[in-house]
C-alpha cells in the first residue's frame, strides 16, 4: 500500500501532499522536510528508489517537479514508478501539457484527479479513459451548477 | 496565472494565489495570509448568510493556506455545511477540505458521518463516490463503526455501478486496515472473491487489492481466490497486447492487475490442484519468456511495466521456493539485469537476488554472480545501489567464498559512505566469525576492522572477539602476538587498546618468552596509551595491570609504583580511584596463591547467539537479516548476551566467583555506600547553612525547612498548594585512605551532573531529579540551586462540598466574585461557567472558570483557564500573595502595581482556594 505521495518543486516547495494513513500534523511536517532533503540531494542519474525509515521511496522528476511516493516493503517499485507516470499523463491530458503553475493554481483539481486514480493507497482504476471520464463528468456538473458571474460579483462588490 | 483552466475556476482564489506568489518575502506572504484569514473569518462570522459559491471559495482559500504549511483552526463547520449542498462542486470542495484537514479524532466526525450517510443513500453514483472517498481518506475508527457494515452491501449489490464498486472495495480495504475487528466477515466475502471474474478490469483491480489484504488475515476464507486469480492472470499474460484496450499500458497488458494478482498468490503456498498449478507455472514461464523477447517499444514505460510484472513473478517463484527450474531461470534473468544500463534495474536485481540467495535451489546459481556484485560495489555511483550490493554479498556468503567476500567488504569499508559503515562492520564481523575455519584469519579480520573503521566498531564487536579468543585456546597465542604488534603502531584506535589490554592481560604470558615482547615491554607499551584513553578504557587497563602482577611477578614493583602514583590513587574519577586502591592493596597483602586464584584465567563464555547478530537485526529489523541459518540460531530471549569483559574484572576482584557475566561497569562500587565520617559531614553542613541565608528570601517558609537539613538528610524543602519539593541527600565519600587532607586537596570547584527528567509534572504525580554533586574544591560563596516551576494555564482542583450543592446559591457566589455567569454554554446544564477579566495597570487578562458538581460524591471539580502565555512562576510571589492579599482580590483590584505575570498567580492560587471556601460556606 502506498503510504503517502508528495509533489514538490526543485526549490523545496511542497505542491501537493496526500496521506493514506492517519498521521499527526507534526510528524507529517517532519517527514516532508526530511524526505525532501534526501531526494533533492540526489543526483540525476541515480536510481529512483531508496530505503527511507522503514519504507521504500520511489520518486521521479518531471521538469521542475518531483513526484515522490512512499510504499511498504512488499510493494513493487517499478509499478509505483509507472503509477507516477500515469498520474502525470492524467494531469497532462486534463490541463493540456501540464506545468507546475497549473498544479499551483488548480490544486483542488490535482487532488480530484489523484482521488479518482488512487484510493486508500491502492490504485483504483488504471484506465486513463475511466479516470478522465469521471473528472470530465464532474466538470460538466460544475458548469451546470454555476451561472457565470461578473467580475464585480466575484470581487464581492456587487 | 495560467490563461485558461478547465472547469470554472474560482477567480477570487486565483487572485489570492497570484498575490501569494508575488510576495517578495516570507514576511509579506505571512502578512497577506493574515489579511486573508481575517477577511474569511469576518465573512464566516458576518450577519449576511454566505451563498454556497462564496463558502466554497473561502474554504478553498483556507485549504490553500493550509497547504502552504500554515495552521488552520477554523472553517471546518463551513466545510461540513458544504457537504450537505446539492451542488456537486460545493460538496466536492467540502469533502476535499475534510479529507485534507480533519484528522481521525476530530469531534466533527459525527456531523460528517451524517452527511456521508445521506450521500451513500442518495443512489447518485457521483455523490456516493465522494462519500466513499471521504471515508477512505479519514478512515477513522468512528467511521468504521458507522459504515463498516454498510459498505460490503454496496460492494456486492447487483445494481451498484462499476465505479462505485471500485471505490467501495478500496474504502472497505482502508477500514479493514484501521479496524479489522469492525469489518464483519460474512456472505459477502464469497461474492467479493467472484469479483475476480468481473468483466470490468478496474473492478477486478480494486477487488484484488481488497482480497489480498483480507486473505493475509483469513487465508481459509479466501482460499478459492487462488484458482480464480490464476485463471485471470493466465488470460492476461496470453492476451494480445491490444486485447485489453485501455488497460494495456505501453503494450503491456494490465500490468497493475498482473502485479496485484501475483501479490495475492503470494499469500498462499503453491496450489495443490495440479491443473491450477500447471497453469500457474505456464504463466510464470510465459512472463520469463517475454523478458527475452525484443521490446515492443523503446519507451522506458514499456520496459518498466513489463519488468514490474517480471519482478513480481520472481517474488512469487521465490515465495513458492519449490520449482528449481523456475528459480534458476529467475536467477539468470536477474543476473542479466545486474549488468543492465538502467540503474533502477540493477538496484532491483540486487535486491531480489538477496532473497534468492537464501533458497537452497538457487543459492549456488546466485553465487556465480559474485564477480559482478563485487564490481558493483566498486563502481556503482549511487550509494543506495552499493548498499544493495553489500546486502547481496552478505546473503550469498558461505564457507567457500567467505574469505573473498570479507576481503572485498573490508576493502570497500575504507571508502564507504559513513552512513553505512557501521552496518558493514557488523556484517564483516558476523561473516568472519561464522565462516572462520582458521581462527587466525578471524583475529586478523577483526583487528583490520578496528584499524580501518575503529569508530564504527561497536562494543558488541570487540566483546565478541574477546569471547571467541577466550573460548578457543588454539588462537590465544596468535591473538596475543597480533595485538601486541598492532599496538606498536604510533596511533592506534582506542578499541584496539581495549582488545589489546584485555588479551594481553589474559594471554600476555604466551608471548612473554620472546625478548621483544617481554613482560616489561608489554606493560610499557600498554601504559604508553593509558593517558590518551577514556575512563572506561583506563579502568580496563588497570585490571590488565593487576593481572600482570599475577602473570609476571618480576614487574610487580613497577606496576605498584604506577598504581600508587597520585594520578591513580587520587583520581577524581571514583571508578579509577577505587580500582587503583583495591588493586594496590590486593597486590600488597594477598599471597601469591590468593592472587592466582582471584586472577585466574577467565572461564569460557557460555555459547549463545552472537551479540553482533542481535545488533544487526535490531538495526535492520528482524525480517531483513535473511540468512536462514541465523534465524534458526536465534533462540534465547537474552539478546545482548555478551559478557562485558571490563566489568568481569571488577567482579572478579570483589568476589572471586568465576561467573562470566556480572556487574555492569556502571554499577556503584561497593565501598561507596559507607556513611561519611563526621569530620567531612560537618564541613558539608557548614557549606550548606551558609547558602541557606542566600536562598531564604527566594522561598519564604522554606528557610525553616532548610535549617532542618543540618541534622537531617531527607525531608520537605518547600511546600505550597501547587508544589512540594522533597529532598533526599546521600553523601558518598571517595576512598578514605589519605583521609581529610586528600579530600580537601581535590577541591577545585563543584562538579554537577543532572539526569534529564520529564519536563512536566502531572497532578498528584512525583518526579525525581537526581543531582550528582562532586565537591572538587573548597568555596566561599554558598551555591544556589534554582528550581523553576510553571503551572499549566489550565488548573484543576477537586474538593469536597461542605454545604448543600444548591445551583442558585452557587451562581450568586460566582457572580459575587466579579465574574460573569455564562448560561447554556456548557453542554452539561449542571455545570457552571464563568468568565472575567483581571484588570491590572499594564494589562488585562481573561479568565475562564468552570465548576462541575458531582452530586453523588458531593464534590466539585473546578477548572480555571487564564489567557496568557507568560507563565514563568515565582514561588515566592505565589505564596506571599495568597497569604496576604487574600482570595479573589485580583478580580476587584484594578490598579495594583505589579505586572500581569504576578497578578495571574495571585488569581490562580487564590481562586482555587476561594472556590473551595465557597463550597464550605
Amino acid at each position: 500500500m502506498m503510504r503517502f505521495m508528495l509533489l514538490f518543486s526543485r526549490q523545496g516547495k511542497l505542491r501537493l501532499q496526500k496521506w493514506y494513513l492517519a498521521t499527526a500534523d507534526k510528524d507529517k511536517k517532519k517527514m516532508v522536510r526530511e524526505l525532501m532533503q534526501v531526494v533533492l540531494a540526489r543526483k540525476p542519474k541515480m536510481c529512483s528508489f531508496l530505503e527511507w525509515r522503514d519504507l521504500k521511496v520511489v520518486y521521479k522528476r518531471y521538469a521542475s517537479l518531483y513526484f515522490c511516493c512512499a510504499i511498504e516493503g512488499q510493494d513493487n517499485e517499478l509499478i509505483t514508478l509507472e503509477l507516477i507516470h500515469r498520474y502525470v499523463e492524467l494531469l497532462d491530458k486534463y490541463f493540456g501539457s501540464v506545468c507546475e503553475l497549473d498544479i499551483i493554481f488548480n490544486f483542488e483539481k490535482a487532488y480530484f484527479i489523484l482521488d479518482e486514480f488512487v484510493m486508500g493507497g491502492e490504485i483504483q482504476d488504471t484506465s486513463k479513459k475511466s479516470v478522465l471520464k469521471a473528472i470530465e463528468q464532474a466538470d460538466l456538473l460544475q458548469e451546470e451548477d454555476e451561472s457565470p458571474r461578473s467580475v464585480l460579483e466575484e470581487m464581492g462588490l456587487a | 496565472m495560467p490563461a485558461v483552466s478547465k472547469g470554472d475556476g474560482m477567480r477570487g482564489l486565483a487572485v489570492f494565489i497570484s498575490d501569494i506568489r508575488n510576495c517578495k518575502s516570507k514576511e509579506a506572504e505571512i502578512k497577506r495570509i493574515n489579511k486573508e484569514l481575517a477577511n474569511i473569518r469576518s465573512k464566516f462570522k458576518g450577519d449576511k448568510a454566505l451563498d454556497g459559491y462564496s463558502k466554497k471559495k473561502y474554504v478553498c482559500k483556507l485549504l490553500f493556506i493550509f497547504l502552504l504549511g500554515h495552521d488552520i483552526d477554523f472553517g471546518h463547520m463551513e466545510a461540513v455545511n458544504l457537504l450537505s449542498s446539492n451542488r456537486y462542486t460545493e460538496k466536492q470542495i467540502g469533502y476535499l477540505f475534510i479529507s485534507v484537514l480533519v484528522n481521525s479524532n476530530s469531534e466533527l466526525i459525527r456531523l460528517i458521518n451524517n452527511a456521508i450517510k445521506n450521500d451513500l443513500a442518495s443512489r447518485n453514483p457521483t455523490f456516493m463516490g465522494l462519500a466513499l472517498h471521504c471515508i477512505a481518506n479519514v478512515g477513522s475508527r468512528e467511521m468504521a463503526e458507522a459504515f463498516a457494515g454498510e459498505i460490503p452491501k454496496i460492494l456486492v449489490a447487483g445494481d451498484t455501478m462499476d465505479s462505485v464498486k471500485q471505490s467501495a472495495a478500496l474504502c472497505l480495504l482502508r477500514l479493514y486496515r484501521t479496524s479489522p475487528d469492525l469489518v464483519p466477515m460474512g456472505d459477502w466475502t464469497s461474492r467479493v472473491v467472484h469479483l475476480l471474474n468481473d468483466q470490468h478490469l478496474g473492478v477486478v483491480t480494486a477487488a484484488t487489492s481488497l482480497i489480498t489484504t483480507l486473505a493475509q488475515k483469513n487465508p481459509e476464507e479466501f482460499k478459492t481466490s487462488v484458482s480464480l486469480a490464476v485463471s485471470r492472470l493466465s488470460r492476461i499474460v496470453t492476451s494480445a497486447s491490444t486485447d485489453l484496450q485501455d488497460y494495456t499500458y505501453y503494450f503491456v497488458p494490465a500490468p497493475w492487475l498482473s502485479v496485484k494478482l501475483l501479490r495475492l498468490l503470494q499469500c498462499y503456498p503453491p496450489p495443490e490442484d495440479p491443473a491450477v498449478r500447471g497453469r500457474l507455472t505456464e504463466c510464470l514461464e510465459t512472463i520469463l519468456n517475454k523478458a527475452q523477447e525484443p521490446p515492443k517499444s523503446k519507451k522506458v514505460q514499456h520496459s518498466n511495466a513489463k519488468n514490474a510484472v517480471l519482478f513480481e513473478a520472481i517474488s512469487l517463484i521465490i515465495h513458492h521456493d519449490s520449482e528449481p527450474n523456475l528459480l534458476v531461470r529467475a536467477c539468470n534473468q536477474l543476473g542479466q539485469f545486474l549488468q543492465h544500463r538502467e540503474t533502477n534495474l540493477r538496484y532491483l536485481a540486487l535486491e531480489s537476488m538477496c532473497t534468492l540467495a537464501s533458497s537452497e535451489f538457487s543459492h549456488e546459481a546466485v553465487k556465480t554472480h559474485i564477480e559482478t556484485v563485487i564490481n558493483a560495489l566498486k563502481t556503482e555511483r549511487d550509494v543506495s545501489v552499493r548498499q544493495r550490493a553489500v546486502d547481496l554479498l552478505y546473503a550469498m556468503c558461505d564457507r567457500s567464498n567467505a574469505q573473498q567476500i570479507v576481503a572485498e567488504m573490508l576493502n570497500y569499508l575504507e571508502t564507504a559512505d559513513y552512513s553505512i559503515r557501521e552496518e558493514i562492520v557488523l556484517k564483516v564481523a558476523i561473516l568472519a566469525e561464522k565462516y572462520a575455519v582458521d581462527y587466525t584469519w578471524y583475529v586478523d579480520t577483526i583487528l583490520n576492522l578496528i584499524r580501518i573503521a575503529g569508530d564504527y566498531v561497536s562494543e558488541e564487536v570487540w566483546y565478541r572477539v574477546i569471547q571467541i579468543v577466550i573460548n578457543r585456546d588454539d588462537v590465544q597465542g596468535y591473538a596475543a602476538k597480533t595485538v601486541f604488534e598492532a599496538l606498536q603502531a604510533p596511533a592506534c584506535h582506542e578499541n584496539l587498546v581495549k582488545v589489546g589490554g584485555y588479551i594481553l592481560g589474559e594471554f600476555g604470558n604466551l608471548i612473554a618468552g620472546d625478548p621483544r615482547s617481554s613482560p616489561l615491554i608489554q606493560f610499557n607499551l600498554l601504559h604508553s596509551k593509558f593517558h590518551l584513553c577514556s575512563v572506561p578504557t583506563r579502568a580496563l587497563l588497570l585490571s590488565t595491570y593487576i593481572k600482570f602482577v599475577n602473570l609476571f611477578p618480576e614487574i610487580k614493583t613497577t606496576i605498584q609504583d604506577v598504581l600508587r602514583s597520585d594520578s591513580q590513587l587520587k583520581n577524581a574519577d571514583v571508578e579509577l580511584q577505587q580500582r587503583a586502591v583495591e588493586y594496590l592493596r590486593l597486590s600488597t597483602i594477598a599471597s601469591t596463591d590468593i592472587l592466582a586464584t582471584v586472577l585466574e584465567e577467565m572461564p569460557p563464555f557460555p555459547e549463545r547467539e552472537s551479540s553482533i547478530l542481535a545488533k544487526l537485526k535490531k538495526k535492520k529489523g528482524p525480517g531483513t537479516v535473511t540468512d536462514l541459518e541465523e534465524i534458526k540460531k536465534e533462540r534465547s530471549s537474552d539478546m545482548n548476551g555478551s559478557a562485558e569483559p571490563t566489568s568481569v574484572n571488577a567482579s572478579a576482584v570483589s568476589t572471586p566467583s568465576p561467573s562470566a557475566d556480572l556487574l555492569g561497569l556502571g554499577a556503584a562500587p561497593l565501598a561507596n555506600s559507607a556513611p561519611p565520617p563526621s569530620s567531612s559531614g560537618s564541613l558539608l553542613v557548614d557549606v550548606f547553612s551558609d547558602s541557606a541565608s542566600a536562598v531564604a528570601p527566594l522561598a519564604p517558609g522554606s528557610d525553616d525547612n532548610f535549617a532542618r537539613f543540618v541534622c537531617k538528610n531527607n525531608g520537605v524543602l518547600f511546600e505550597n498548594q501547587l508544589l512540594q519539593i522533597g529532598l533526599k541527600s546521600e553523601f558518598r565519600q571517595n576512598l578514605v585512605i589519605s583521609s581529610l587532607i586528600s579530600f580537601l586537596n581535590h577541591f577545585l570547584c563543584l562538579n554537577l551532573q543532572t539526569k534529564p527528567v520529564d519536563p512536566t509534572v502531572d497532578g498528584g504525580a512525583q518526579v525525581q531529579q537526581v543531582v550528582n554533586i562532586e565537591c572538587v574544591s573548597d568555596f566561599m560563596e554558598a551555591p544556589i540551586l534554582n528550581i523553576q516551576f510553571s503551572p499549566k494555564q489550565e488548573v484543576q482542583n477537586i474538593f469536597k462540598a461542605k454545604h448543600p450543592m444548591d445551583a442558585e446559591i452557587t451562581k450568586a457566589k460566582i457572580i459575587g466574585f466579579g465574574s460573569a455567569l455564562l448560561e447554556e454554554v456548557d453542554p452539561n446544564p449542571a455545570n457552571f461557567v464563568g468568565a472575567g477579566i483581571i484588570h491590572t495597570k499594564s494589562t488585562q487578562i481573561g479568565c475562564l472558570l468552570r465548576l462541575e458538581p458531582n452530586l453523588q460524591a458531593q464534590k466539585w471539580l473546578v477548572t480555571m483557564d487564564v489567557m496568557t502565555e507568560n507563565l514563568a512562576i515565582d514561588l515566592v510571589f505565589l505564596q506571599k500573595f495568597s497569604r496576604t492579599i487574600g482570595p479573589f482580590v485580583a478580580f476587584q483590584v484594578a490598579n495594583q502595581d505589579f505586572d500581569h505575570k504576578h497578578s495571574l498567580k495571585i488569581f490562580m492560587s487564590s481562586s482555587c482556594s476561594q472556590v473551595g471556601r465557597l463550597a464550605k460556606c
